[in-house]
């Protein structure tokens, strides 16, 4: 395992032309205070971060310690209290922690009104409604309301919506929490099909430690109170597809769960 | 008076209990399409208003056969049925069925310039920090005015016109369709918000596609409260302002009280009640489906 605090500008595929080597996202000495005065809440302390273009970037660290936050910087949903993040202009997806799906429109109107709103003609969008439901299996169920739908189903088609939108960055807040052990293994490869495929760039924020190996090139250890980046790992060395059985993943999951463990308690004591 | 917008749509009907989804399943309940289940739902909806009116009827007839008042100021449930037949029938002493369409005409006419002028206030409220701070208390302190107290101002102004009518309707309605659009767009869910500006919907389209759709339950319960406040101002202003040459309902009720004909007076009562009654349905409709539509029904606080 290659620890590293100073982020590491290499690909996992070298292949990609070098004017795209350029970061897609700076974040430099970002604080966010929440507040003021003696109520104030330090949510995030000086974090420093770069995001290659193309790259699987995971946040991990306890609740409560900023990854939320950070990535709401990063949209521009938020301003910092003092640095700066830069985004070169890239197009941005957002997938939420909490299910944003509109209700009043049916699970293909969500999908449909993205593509709208992005752009797409009307004569095209049916039947690339119908091809982003059926590619996270929600084919045929366009015309199902949000809540007539289960949980994982409406994060999926949360996904569906942030394909729809052709964006260069996609920011992802806990997105496969609701589901269940089978269908998120799906998800995963899904995901990571579609990243391949798309080149897009993803921050991906997660509790779990093997949802992070599975998927990241680099993991974003998080420390909080303050929310700081505490150490960032590079998981290059781990040969995709990776699998959550593989002994290499089990192993260095099980070591960042350590880490992620150590903190916790240096943070309750 | 504060009234909960809220909960203004979907009440009156306590009985319809069988219409809402099974709250167990969250999936929406078909058994009425079984044969029979829809007949049995029907009684069951139907007999506790039947046996209210029935109580209702008893109650009556039994104060008019006390001989408490004379026939000509209160009349007997037979009578006023009677009457209510005669009147309707386009007999009578005066034009019923014209009466009815200038009275609906009236209240449809001022209920639509109090939507389009209630709505872009609204929007125009809660668009405008300064416009909120002036107006937004003061639209919601109108509400209280009971309509009755802007007529002697209404006249002055305009004289015992129809312009005085329409003006209290206005005066009414347009508050509360305002206060409804008001409420609506200040409770749109932030994240809706927030995820509609990650799609790209901003100015003008965050209007179009997230704020308006998020605030219609809303704004349809504004609009319920504001036609309720409609209908109550144009049957005070009929009553006030007689126009002779104009039949209408409230014109008729004044004219039945004065030549002591309580039977025409009560038939035209009911013509009122029931109109209303036919109104709030159509918006209490309205708004069940639109919050049934995104799962708003089911599970909820209250006995329906
Ligand atoms: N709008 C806000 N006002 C005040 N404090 C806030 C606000 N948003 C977040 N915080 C605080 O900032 C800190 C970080 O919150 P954040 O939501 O980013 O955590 P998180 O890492 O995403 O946690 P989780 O994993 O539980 O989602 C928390 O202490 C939280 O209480
Ligand atoms: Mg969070």
């Amino acid at each position: 395992m290659s620890t590293t605090t100073t982020p590491r500008h290499e690909l996992a595929e070298g292949s990609l032309p070098a004017r795209t080597r350029a970061p897609a996202v700076s974040i430099s000495e970002v604080s966010k205070d929440f507040g003021r005065g003696p109520d104030a809440v330090v949510a995030l302390h000086e974090v420093d971060l770069l995001v290659e273009r193309g790259e699987f970037v995971c946040l991990l660290g306890a609740s409560g310690c900023g990854k939320s936050t950070l990535l709401n910087l990063v949209a521009g949903l938020d301003s910092p209290t003092s640095g700066t993040v830069d985004t070169a202009g890239n197009k941005i997806a957002f997938m939420f922690q909490e299910a944003t799906l509109f209700p009043w429109l049916t699970l293909g109107q969500n999908v449909d009104l993205a593509l709208r709103l992005t752009g797409v003609p009307r004569s095209a969008r049916p039947e690339r409604v119908e091809e982003l439901l059926e590619k996270v299996r929600l084919g045929g169920r366009g015309h199902r309301r949000p809540h007539e739908l289960s949980g994982g189903m409406r994060q999926r088609g949360a996904l569906a919506r942030v394909l729809a939108q052709d964006a260069d960055i996609v920011l992802m807040d806990e997105p496969f929490a609701a589901l269940d052990a089978m269908t998120r293994d799906a998800m995963h490869d899904e995901i990571e099909g579609l990243w391949a495929e798309l080149g897009l760039t993803v921050l991906f924020v997660t509790h779990n430690v093997r949802e992070a190996v599975r998927l990241s090139d680099r993991t974003v250890l998080m420390e909080s109170g303050p929310g700081r980046v505490k150490e960032i790992h590079a998981m290059h060395d781990l040969p995709r597809p990776r699998h959550l059985e593989d002994q290499r993943v089990t192993e260095r999951a099980g070591r960042l769960t350590h880490l992620l463990k150590a903190e916790v308690a240096r943070h309750v004591r | 008076m504060s009234v909960d917008l809220s909960s203004g749509i979907g009440t009156g009907t306590p009985t319809s209990r069988g219409a809402s989804p099974s709250p167990a399943t969250g999936e929406p309940s078909r058994r009425a399409a079984r044969p029979g289940a829809g007949v049995r739902r029907a009684v069951e909806v139907v007999w506790p208003k039947l046996l209210a009116v029935l109580l209702v009827v008893a109650l009556w007839q039994a104060i008019y056969a006390s001989g408490w008042k004379p026939d000509y100021r209160f009349a007997s449930p037979a009578d006023t049925v009677e009457r209510l037949w005669f009147v309707m029938s386009g007999n009578g002493p005066f034009n019923f069925w014209m009466g009815v369409q200038n009275t609906i005409m009236r209240g449809i006419q001022g209920f639509a310039l109090s939507l389009v002028i209630g709505t872009i206030l609204g929007i125009a409220v809660s668009q405008w920090r300064v416009l909120r701070n002036a107006i937004g208390a003061m639209i919601t302190g109108l509400q209280t005015m009971p309509s009755i107290v802007w007529f002697p101002f209404a006249i002055l102004l305009f004289g015992l016109d129809s312009s005085a009518i329409y003006f209290v309707v206005l005066m009414g309605a347009i508050p509360s369709i305002a206060n409804g659009i008001i409420n609506g767009i200040d409770d749109v869910p932030p994240s809706y918000l927030r995820a509609g500006h990650m799609l790209g919907a901003r100015g003008w389209r965050r209007y179009r596609f997230v704020v308006i759709p998020a605030a219609l339950p809303a704004y349809v319960a504004g609009l319920s409260q504001g036609w309720a406040f409609a209908w109550r101002g144009l049957l005070a202003g009929e009553i006030i302002v007689s126009i002779p040459e104009v039949p209408a309902l409230g014109t008729q009720l004044n004219q039945a009280a004065v030549n002591g004909q309580s039977a025409n007076l009560l038939a035209l009562m009911i013509v009122v009640l029931v109109i209303g009654m036919l109104a709030s349905f159509v918006f209490s409709s309205i708004g069940q489906r639109v919050r049934a539509r995104r799962g708003l029904t089911g599970f909820t606080a209250g006995g329906g």
